[in-house]
């Protein structure tokens, strides 16, 4: 199959458009529009980010110890890695870099409860209805709702999964969603014993609740059909944190490429000379930028970050029940690179099995009970703090003037960098579902799933919340409503001329 | 446990997230558990969670979020027509919470500096100058104050209008 870019059409006048707005079981807002020529053959398929906040120019001005509490408010589905990747910054900004070892543990206790909760909440509340149920199952029954009737021990799993993530955000950082617990420096808190005691009594139930949870996700990934298995299969350059020897790493880290093929390209690369590394690319189209690695150019150096990448870019990953899953991953891809989406779904929940690991050791360590939680040295002018989010690696950097004030921000998200991927994803379904084809509701569904595996956060990608697409309307080149499909809130597909902009007056 | 086929006597609930942080939702969820007794007594309509993409009639709209573009507007209309009670969720819906902090920016220079030019395809919606908190376009019933409102503010008042009680404010925060 040739595939062309399929990012701008050659000549777009006169071909027709369709839209998917909004995509739902996201966090966040975008849409997707296809431009088809007459033989009903795709010619541009383009993944919008319809939303901007512009947290990176209100942050100007205010001063530094605002800011880890301020950026949590980019995404409230994972604080915890604003938070801190904004603080392990700041660390550099006041000197207090290494953190004591006290907060130093605290601080990792609370990353590894936000990688279990909103792994958990994806997984189960968001995407897994596709996966239980089929791509073109009935709308109504196409959520965490669905799932609890028709699979009722798997969704209160899912649910108990999550919670005991935010149980252990809410003890290292004071509530569950944008706490205060990390501060420039370290922590403002260390973990109460009889709390620690309470979750640690939860933690064999816990394990194996996560257990299972990676059962189920490995069994519903082999179990897929032939046609699903290489699903959106579009190979990438994969980027994460790595620690020492190539474990993975969720906290802190250096950064390391592997190229699509398999090949370590880059490694031991450091956190605060990541600009040396990625540039940032801008379309007119879109309120996502396009980061990619300088050395090989905007065209040709985008990458994948999150779960698939993580796992796979890793060596080895350093808690044993987590290792034996992925050793399995591994042998089941026949030890060759994986890029077919779904597959991301595996890897989510093997990451999850890791999480629940990094916090059982955890709160058995004294550590987080108390000692020394604040570092001081010598004031710089700027940092760099970049962390492993659910989604994939997490980039903030600041300068902080002499009258702390900040002078400047930069922030690069998770479903940034995973910004060019999506879009191949989608391009990828698009030709191997849509093309020449006539446009029906379940078709229009994979294209979501393919989003969905991401799971982006589009929130904090710029702002929103929301509802990803299930509207389509063709029309021609004046503009002119030629179909229009969309779902009801019975869950029936509809088909009529009345456009989408109707509906919200309805 | 109900059935595949809700009863007609749950309440119908529509959640939307408009210039939010989704945190509003995430503290919704914070009922853990307790959403599987929710469940027996309402039905959720267009929400972040289901593939409703677009709000039919309910009885309870939950809006998390300000505005911050013509779209947030459309979408909060529809929500005014054809919810029964209106519920503002969160700092943002209330006060447009922190993206207001762009209010005293020109969003056509903040483009320009984030982006080096000003994205402006016809896909994209119209950012307003200033982001607003909803009550200034639409009437609404109730609030939830806090960034975001605790759990147990969300599922009380749920439980009062699932009772059919005014909504007592017993559990407001204001972080
Ligand atoms: S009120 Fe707070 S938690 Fe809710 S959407 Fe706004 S920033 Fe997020």
């Amino acid at each position: 199959m040739t595939t062309p870019s399929l990012e701008t059409a050659a000549d777009p006048q006169g071909l027709r458009r369709i839209v998917i707005d909004p995509v739902s079981r996201v966090e966040g807002h975008g849409k997707v529009t296809l431009l088809l020529g007459d033989d009903n053959r795709i010619q541009q398929v383009r993944l919008h980010i319809v939303e901007f906040r512009g947290f990176e120019r209100f942050i100007v001005g205010r001063p530094y110890w605002e800011v880890p509490v301020m950026v949590q408010r980019l995404c409230g589905i994972c604080p915890v890695s604003h938070h801190l990747a904004a603080t392990k910054a700041l660390d550099r900004v006041v000197g207090g870099w290494p953190v004591p070892e006290a907060a130093d543990k605290i601080r990792r206790l609370m990353h590894h409860g936000q990688i279990v909760q909103s792994h958990a909440l994806h997984f189960f509340h968001l995407s897994s209805p596709d996966l239980l149920f089929g791509f073109d199952a009935a709308v109504a029954q196409r959520n965490i709702v669905g799932v609890a009737m028709a699979h009722p021990e798997a969704a209160r799993q899912g649910v108990m999964l999550r919670k005991f993530g935010q149980e252990v955000i809410r003890i290292t950082a004071g509530k569950r969603v944008h706490g205060t617990g990390s501060i420039p420096g370290g922590m403002n808190r260390a973990v109460d014993a009889a709390e620690r005691d309470t979750l640690r009594a939860q933690l064999p139930q816990v394990l194996a609740w996560a257990e299972a949870a990676v059962d189920l996700a490995e069994r519903l990934h082999t179990g897929l059909p032939d046609h699903l298995v290489g699903f959106a299969d579009t190979p990438a350059a994969m980027m994460s944190l790595v620690g020492p020897g190539g474990a993975m790493e969720f906290y802190d880290g250096t950064l390391r490429v592997r190229e699509a093929d398999g090949r370590v390209a880059v490694d031991g690369f450091e956190d605060q000379r990541y600009r040396e590394l990625i540039g940032e690319g801008v379309k007119p189209w879109t309120y996502m930028k396009f980061p990619y690695r300088l050395a090989l150019g905007p065209d040709a150096g985008w990458y994948r970050v999150g779960p698939l990448a993580r796992l796979q870019n890793c060596d080895f990953i350093p808690t044993p029940r987590a290792e034996a899953r992925r050793q399995a991953f591994v042998a089941a891809q026949g030890g060759r690179p994986v890029h077919a989406v779904l597959a991301t779904h595996w890897a989510r929940m093997i990451e999850l099995l890791h999480g629940v690991e990094v916090i059982a050791q955890l709160l058995d360590d004294p550590a987080i009970l108390g000692g020394p939680l604040l570092a001081t040295g010598e004031r710089q002018r700027g940092g760099v703090g970049i962390i492993e989010a659910p989604r994939g690696t997490l980039i903030h950097e600041y300068e902080v003037g002499d009258d702390d004030l900040v002078t400047s921000c930069n922030l690069i998200v998770s479903t940034t960098h995973n910004n060019q991927a999506m879009n191949e994803a989608v391009r990828s379904v698009a030709l191997q579902y849509l093309d020449g084809q006539t446009i029906t509701e379940p078709l229009l569904n994979h294209i979501e799933v393919a989003i969905r595996a991401y799971d982006p956060c589009l929130s904090c990608a710029t702002h929103a919340l929301g509802q990803m697409p299930l509207a389509v309307t063709l029309r021609n080149a004046r503009g002119e409503v030629l179909d229009h499909v969309h779902r009801s809130s019975r869950g029936d597909t509809v088909r009529g001329t009345r456009p989408h902009s109707a509906e919200a007056a309805r | 446990m109900s059935t595949a086929n809700p009863a007609p006597a749950k309440l119908r609930v529509a959640t939307v997230s408009l210039a939010g942080c989704f945190g509003c939702h995430m503290s919704f969820l914070d009922i853990d558990e307790r959403l599987f007794e929710l469940i027996e007594h309402i039905q959720f309509d267009r929400s972040p969670l289901t593939d409703i993409k677009t709000v039919g009639l309910c009885d309870i709209g939950l809006i998390e979020g300000g505005l911050c573009n013509a779209e947030n507007v459309e979408v909060l209309r529809a929500f005014r027509a054809n919810c029964r009670v209106l519920v503002a969720v969160g700092a943002c819906a209330i006060t447009g919470g922190l993206p207001a902090l762009r209010n005293h920016l020109d969003v056509g220079d903040m483009l320009q500096a984030v982006y080096g030019t000003v994205p402006d395809d016809p896909e994209l919606p119209l950012p307003l100058n200033k982001v607003h908190p909803i009550h200034e376009v639409v009437r609404i019933d109730h609030s939830l104050p806090g960034c975001p409102p605790s759990a147990d503010a969300f599922w009380h008042l749920l439980q009062d209008l699932i009772a059919g009680r005014e909504p007592a404010h017993g559990l407001i925060r204001y972080d």
